[in-house]
């Protein structure tokens, strides 16, 4: 009572395949050719279906466009619950983005950027200056961003702006609300110790 | 001066007795006292089948039973065999139940051991329990049955509540050791603490690092600081920083640590104490808990990482380099386990680091994530090889993989006696050649003649079983899943690994042909477990009307066909067919 294909390249089983999909769909760029079991299972005498079974469930590794959500196979990989229910937690708050609005002093309109994305102030004021394409510097705490003509603020919890680089990080990252690069005279004013 | 005249007689009246006494240079006493020394139970079983002294010997000396599989004996043989033991390690599901392929209510469950013990062994110290089902009522029997309990150690099981150690905690009074791993349990908060009376000071292991609820800290420094003897302490997640400083303080003997959370804003003068706490802990070999941790605060452990052996990171998400920064003050690292938060560059540091390195777990921090630029590859792993030549034992999650990676890694490391790799993708080739998988595990068995354990991934063929029946002849446990291409594989293996002992396989392509090939071999096994193949009720009918003293259990799904024997389990056992198994569990 033998039933499987016989996995090895270059024997041509493709063409006598047995398969319930429908036709004109290609399987031949699929990585992996198991018929995931779910419930449905064929019966011993036929072929091993390669292709997608009757549940909605299944794999279609044959799509190459984009990566679809992968059916989560029972008990694969093989981690114990408590592992797994470790990280979901985990997981879930880092999916949900910090996005806030950045406006600069002449730009006709604003841009929103996501503060979970950078790790720290250099990443984020890099950012910064490629999306408006200007420089702001590194920033002292004596002296602000001299050297540039803009400076990094934000708008705090209290509604009150700061200067970007007082805090530590993680604070800035809960107490930020907007964000605005000013430039000019304004700017020289919140970073000059005159 | 024989202790135990009954027993005498018993020997004296038997019919072998006196020719075999003939050949006995030295009296029973001796031999006793020889063998009391002797504790691997493998050892014991072999001695028990040298003669039938030896084996009345063997039987009235141990101490400590080991019941790889709860179904293969009943408590009655057990107690009927072994009079004196004090202490007992029970497993019972199958592995793959871990992995919530086994549903609930299938068995196992401890209570109706419990209540022979209680008759037969009422002076029981110790009870490690594996994949059993255990309830709070007996976990109150336990606490109550027994007046010199001592060790409770329970691993992946399920079914008990923080009642249950309330229970223990309140009536064992000679408790030296609570050891609560990873179970299915039930956390209705954290009072059990408190039930530890305050005249309690036995305890030297105390774990409860996988409970989740708040436990009073003011009760688990006044039971830390009165308990002298305590060498071992795993606390939950809920401790901040600050208190495990506290805790240190009073136990610096401590061998086995297992931190809180790791993440607190300190002031400069906690961060000092708590470096100077970590640094009077002279004894440290073990260190795991570490949750959150950072490079921020991973500095205070360096003055205790010098005599660290074990290192449990793998609930620490470590990236690369804050892995490398600590593993440079662990020379002398034997076990690692980290997560793959740290990536192929914190392997290549783990190689450079830890000559010393026997034992290596990767797991993934996001086992779902489909994309494929996380979590390590293969050339992580070839560098560890090439910095840990002593590598014995590995375990390693990743997406891709080469066989020719693994011809490398195998040619550095030859001494592995445990290789479990799993390619998270069911099925997928060697991504360079786009090649099955096959060469990699050949590499394997025919370079490590040592291997006792091994799991396989990827997309294989019958090509690795014809590997494994072919060169791996220490083999001793055997995982497969989505693998080979028909019924010679399995027949392979079985015909070919003499020392297997277990075996799992799931969704594969094995039918009736061969699991009835291996109708011989599966009374020297203790399990096989075969999910999601090929087999059918009647293969499975034909092999448990051959092989009468073997438990063939079927589950079956709801929607499937009748004929598919959707998921097998079959064991050797002197007990006969399971009396407790529920109505979704046939024995054929």
């Amino acid at each position: 009572m033998e039933g499987g294909v016989v996995y090895e390249s270059g024997l041509n089983l493709k063409a006598t395949e047995l398969r319930l999909g429908l036709p004109g769909t290609d399987e031949s760029e699929k990585q992996t050719t198991f018929n995931i079991r779910n419930n449905k299972r064929p019966s011993p005498d036929t072929v091993e279906d390669c292709g997608s079974s009757g549940s909605s469930d299944d794999k279609h590794g044959g799509h190459e466009t984009a990566p679809a959500a992968k059916a989560q196979v029972v008990g694969w990989p093989p981690i114990r619950s408590y592992r797994k229910n470790s990280f979901q937690a985990k997981k879930i708050e880092v999916e949900t983005g910090i996005y806030v609005k950045v406006s600069m002093d002449g730009a006709p309109y604003l841009r929103k950027i996501d503060l979970k994305v950078y790790k720290g102030y250099p990443e984020l004021l890099k950012a910064l200056e490629n999306m408006f394409k200007l420089t702001i510097g590194e920033y002292s705490e004596r002296e602000g961003y001299k050297g540039s003509e803009y400076a990094p603020t934000y708008e705090d919890k209290d509604g009150d702006w700061m200067l970007v680089g007082d805090v530590p990080w993680d604070m800035f990252m809960s107490s930020c609300k907007r964000l605005r690069i000013m430039r000019g005279s304004e700017a020289r004013g919140l970073g000059c110790s005159i | 001066m024989d202790p135990n005249p009954k027993r005498r007689k018993e020997s004296l009246d038997s019919p072998d007795s006196s020719e075999s006494n003939r050949f006995l240079p030295f009296p029973d006493e001796v031999l006793e006292r020889v063998l009391s020394l002797m504790k691997s139970h493998k050892d014991r079983s072999s001695v028990s089948l040298v003669c039938k002294d030896w084996y009345n010997a063997e039987r009235w000396s141990r101490t400590h039973v080991f019941i790889g599989n709860c179904y293969s004996v009943s408590p009655e043989i057990v107690a009927r065999r072994f009079p004196k033991i004090r202490s007992v390690t029970l497993k019972g599901k199958p592995r793959f139940s871990d992995f919530n392929l086994v549903p609930q209510n299938w068995g196992a469950d401890i209570h109706s051991w419990l209540v022979l013990f209680a008759s037969a062994y009422p002076f029981l110290e110790e009870l490690r329990l594996k994949r059993m089902a255990v309830t709070d009522e007996s976990l109150e029997f336990l606490a109550t049955s027994f007046p010199n309990f001592k060790a409770l150690s329970l691993l992946s099981c399920e079914g008990f509540s923080t009642d249950g150690l309330a229970a223990i905690a309140t009536h064992c009074k000679n408790l030296t050791e609570l050891d609560i791993q990873e179970n299915g349990m039930e956390d209705s908060g954290g009072g059990w603490l408190s039930c530890f009376p305050e005249n309690f000071t036995s305890l030297e292991v105390l774990n409860f690092a996988s409970l989740n609820s708040d436990v009073s800290f003011d009760v688990l420094e006044r039971l830390v600081t009165r308990c002298k003897s305590l060498r071992v302490l795993k606390v939950n997640k809920n401790i901040t920083l600050e208190q495990f400083q506290r805790l240190l303080v009073r136990a610096p003997w401590l061998t086995e640590l297992g931190t809180g959370s790791f993440q607190q804003e300190l002031t400069p003068r906690q961060y000092t104490e708590l470096e100077s706490a970590f640094s009077n802990c002279k004894n440290l070999h073990t260190l795991s808990g570490l949750w959150e941790a950072t490079l921020l605060y991973l500095p205070v452990l360096f003055p205790a990482c010098a005599s660290l052996t074990f290192l449990n990171l793998s609930y620490a998400t470590l990236e690369s380099g804050e892995l490398a920064t600590l593993l440079a003050h662990c020379p002398n690292l034997r076990r690692l386990w980290v997560l793959d938060t740290v990536e192929d560059k914190g392997l290549e540091a783990v190689g450079s680091s830890c000559p010393l390195l026997e034992e290596l777990r990767v797991f993934p921090v996001d086992p779902f994530d489909p994309d494929i630029l996380h979590g390590v590859t293969e050339s992580g792993f070839v560098a560890v090889s090439y910095g840990c030549r002593r590598l014995r034992y590995v375990l390693y999650f990743c997406r891709q993989m080469t066989n020719a990676a693994v011809a490398t890694i195998v040619q550095n490391c030859p001494d592995f006696t445990h290789f479990r790799l799993c390619i998270m993708e069911p099925g997928r080739p060697d991504y360079l050649t786009n090649e099955p998988m096959d060469e990699a595990f050949g590499a394997v068995v025919k370079t490590c003649t040592k291997l006792q354990r091994l799991a396989v991934s990827g997309l294989l063929t019958d090509l690795t079983f014809e590997y494994i029946g072919k060169y791996a002849k220490n083999l001793e446990t055997l995982s497969v899943a989505f693998a080979g291409s028909s019924d010679w594989g399995m027949q392979c293996v079985l015909g070919g690994c003499p020392k297997l002992r277990k075996l799992e396989i799931r969704d594969s392509p094995f039918g009736n042909e061969a699991l009835l090939s291996g109708l011989e071999k599966y009374e020297s096994m203790r399990s096989l477990w075969m999910s999601a193949c090929n087999v059918t009720m009647n293969g499975c009918r034909l092999l448990a009307r051959e092989m009468p003293r073997l438990n063939v259990e079927v589950m079956k799904e709801d929607e499937s066909d009748d004929s598919q024997a959707d998921k097998v389990y079959v064991y050797r056992s002197v007990a006969g067919p399971r009396r407790d198994a529920p109505p979704f569990v046939l024995t054929l």
